[in-house]
C-alpha cells in the first residue's frame, strides 16, 4: 500500500471503529486490517506520524459530526474512540518527543453532585481525537477542583458537564467563580438538561449539545487567540 | 401481592407518581449526598414525598431506590448497605400507599457501559438482583427498571428482577428525537427494537420515562403501538426541557399543559401514566382528574 493510502485508511478505520483485525466491529469491515495494525505498518515505512494524526481527526469529525446530527448513536462513538487510541498507542513516543504536538490542554469534569460520566467521556474521546490534551476531573468535582487545576494549567479550557437537572445550579456556581477568578478562561458547559440560553445565562462562553460542537469550538479558540 | 396486569384487564387508566428528586433536595438534600441514605437518615422526609402523590390521586407509587443499586452506591462507599437501603425504599412507600394502591421497586440504569468493559455481564446482574430482593423484601407489588437506553443491560435487569422476585416487571427506555424526527436512545435503539428484545426477555409492562416533555411521548407510543397492540405501556413524562431562570431551574410544562394532552395519550395507547424531572403532585392531579372523567 502507498503512503498516502495507508494513512487514508487509517483516517477511514477511525472513523468507521475499525480497531484491529480481530474486531468483529462493523460487521462489514470483518476480517479487515484495523487502526492497529495500519499504524504499525505506516510507521514501519516511515509515514511523517502528523500526517497520521491529521487523517485520524478527519476520521474523529466524520464520526463526531454524525453524531451530532444523531445518524451514529453512543457505541459507534465509542469504537471509533477505541480505534483512535490503537494510533495514540503507537503515535505516543513522537508525542513525547515532541515530534507532534496536542493543540492545547482542555480541562473537563462532571460538576459537584453530578455522577455522570457516559457523555463527559464521550466528549473527552471526541476531543482527544481530534488532537487536544484532555485533563479529565471525574465526576462530582467541586469547584475548587476546578480552580486548583486551572492554576496547574495556565491557559487551558475549561469543560463542565451535568446530566441531573438538580445540578445545574451548581453548575452556574462553579462557571462563576472560574470567571471571578480566572476572567481570561474560556469555560464551555454541556450536558442533557442543558441549553443555549442556560449557558448564556450562566455566564459560559460556550454551549454544545454534543461532542463534535466541543471541539468546534475549541478549534475555534484557537484561531481567536 | 396485587397484580397492575389484572388491574389493567379492567380497561382501566392508571395513575403513576411523578417526580422525587427535586422534593429531595427542596427538604434539605446535599448535592453529592447519596439519595437513598434518606430513606434511614431522614424517614419522614421520603414518607412524605411518597404521600404527597397517594394524596394527589396517584394508584401507585414508586419508591425511593432509582440509585440504589450496589453498583451504583460504590460512588457513596454505601454498596455494602444496598439491601437495607432498598428494604426501607419499599417498607417506606408501603406505608404511604397502604393496601389499596400499587408499589413499584425502582431500578434504574447502572451509568456504566457494558460494551467498554466498564462493568461485567455479572457484576450488573448481580447488583440488579440483590436491589430486586430487597425491594421485595421490603414489600413492592412489582418491580420498575427505568430509564434505560441499552438493551443488553436492560435484559440483564429483567432477568435479574424476574429470577430475584417473581414480580411482574415494568421495563421503561428513555428516547430522545434525532434530527431526522425519528426515536432513538444514546444508544441507538428504536421504540420497535425496544419492544421485541423486552418481549422475549419477559416484560409485563413496557414503556418509556423522561425524554423531553409530553408530545414526544405522544409519538413514542405511537411508534410502540405500531408494532405492539397488547403489551400495556406506562409513560414517565418530564415536563419538558429545564429552563435556568435566576439561579433556579424551572420546568415550562405546567399541571394544565400536560393535562391537556392526556387524553391523546392515552387514545394512542397509554395505559398508565405518571411523571418524571419536573413534575410535582399538582402534575399527578391534573392527570388523575382528566382520567377519572373518562369514565
Amino acid at each position: 500500500m502507498e503512503t498516502q493510502e495507508l494513512i487514508e485508511k487509517i483516517g477511514l478505520c477511525v472513523a468507521r471503529g475499525k480497531v484491529n483485525i480481530a474486531s468483529p466491529f462493523p460487521k462489514d469491515m470483518l476480517g479487515q486490517e484495523g487502526t492497529d495494525e495500519l499504524t504499525r505498518r505506516a510507521l514501519e515505512i516511515e509515514c511523517p506520524p502528523d500526517k497520521i494524526l491529521l487523517a485520524c481527526n478527519d476520521g474523529m469529525q466524520v464520526i463526531g459530526s454524525k453524531f451530532g446530527r444523531g445518524e451514529a448513536f453512543v457505541p459507534e462513538l465509542l469504537m471509533s474512540a477505541k480505534a483512535m487510541n490503537a494510533v495514540m498507542a503507537h503515535l505516543k513516543p513522537f508525542f513525547k518527543a515532541g515530534t507532534v504536538k496536542t493543540k492545547g490542554k482542555f480541562l473537563l469534569g462532571t460538576v459537584m453532585g453530578d455522577l455522570h460520566d457516559i457523555g463527559k467521556n464521550l466528549v473527552s474521546m471526541v476531543v482527544e481525537g481530534n488532537g487536544w490534551e484532555v485533563i479529565d476531573l471525574g465526576v462530582d468535582c467541586k469547584t475548587q477542583k476546578f480552580i486548583d487545576k486551572i492554576k496547574e494549567n495556565p491557559g487551558c479550557i475549561v469543560g463542565l458537564s451535568a446530566l441531573l437537572t438538580t445540578t445545574m445550579a451548581n453548575m452556574a456556581k462553579t462557571v462563576e467563580e472560574i470567571k471571578a477568578q480566572f476572567p481570561e478562561t474560556k469555560v464551555i458547559v454541556g450536558g442533557a438538561p442543558l441549553s443555549i440560553g442556560a449557558a448564556i445565562k450562566m455566564g459560559a462562553d460556550g454551549y454544545s449539545p454534543n461532542p463534535q460542537g466541543a471541539v468546534e469550538y475549541l478549534n475555534n479558540c484557537l484561531i481567536a487567540s | 401481592m396485587k397484580s397492575l396486569l389484572e388491574e389493567l384487564k379492567k380497561g382501566k387508566v392508571l395513575v403513576s407518581d411523578g417526580a422525587w428528586g427535586t422534593f429531595l433536595f427542596q427538604r434539605g438534600l446535599q448535592q453529592g449526598e447519596c439519595p437513598e441514605l434518606w430513606n434511614i437518615t431522614h424517614r419522614e422526609d421520603v414518607f412524605a414525598i411518597a404521600k404527597s402523590y397517594i394524596d394527589a390521586g396517584a394508584n401507585m407509587i414508586l419508591t425511593n431506590s432509582f440509585g440504589g443499586s450496589p453498583v451504583r452506591l460504590k460512588h457513596f462507599e454505601l454498596s455494602g448497605r444496598a439491601v437495607e437501603l432498598n428494604e426501607e425504599a419499599a417498607k417506606i412507600s408501603r406505608e404511604a400507599a397502604g393496601d389499596n394502591h400499587f408499589v413499584l421497586g425502582s431500578i434504574g440504569s447502572s451509568g456504566a457501559l457494558l460494551m467498554m468493559g466498564e462493568i461485567t455481564e455479572e457484576e450488573l446482574f448481580e447488583g440488579f438482583y440483590i436491589q430486586a430482593q430487597a425491594l421485595k423484601q421490603g414489600g413492592v407489588d412489582a418491580i420498575c427498571i427505568e430509564t434505560m437506553t441499552d438493551i443488553q443491560e436492560a435484559a440483564i435487569a429483567i432477568r435479574a428482577a424476574k429470577e430475584a422476585t417473581k414480580l411482574e416487571v415494568v421495563c421503561t427506555f428513555t428516547f430522545n428525537k434525532i434530527s431526522s424526527g425519528e426515536f432513538r436512545t444514546i444508544m441507538g435503539i428504536s421504540p420497535e427494537e425496544m419492544v421485541s428484545a423486552m418481549k422475549d426477555e419477559g416484560a409485563d409492562i413496557i414503556g418509556t420515562n423522561c425524554g423531553n416533555g409530553f408530545e414526544n411521548m405522544i409519538g413514542i407510543v405511537k411508534e410502540i403501538r405500531q408494532v405492539d397492540k397488547t403489551t400495556p405501556i406506562l409513560v414517565h413524562a418530564n415536563a419538558g426541557l429545564p429552563i435556568f431562570h435566576e439561579g433556579k431551574v424551572e420546568y415550562p410544562e405546567t399541571p394544565e399543559t400536560m393535562a391537556s394532552r392526556v387524553n391523546d395519550l392515552i387514545d394512542c395507547g397509554a395505559n398508565i401514566i405518571g411523571g418524571c424531572c419536573g413534575t410535582t403532585p399538582f402534575h399527578i392531579r391534573a392527570i388523575a382528574d382528566i382520567i377519572s372523567k373518562r369514565k
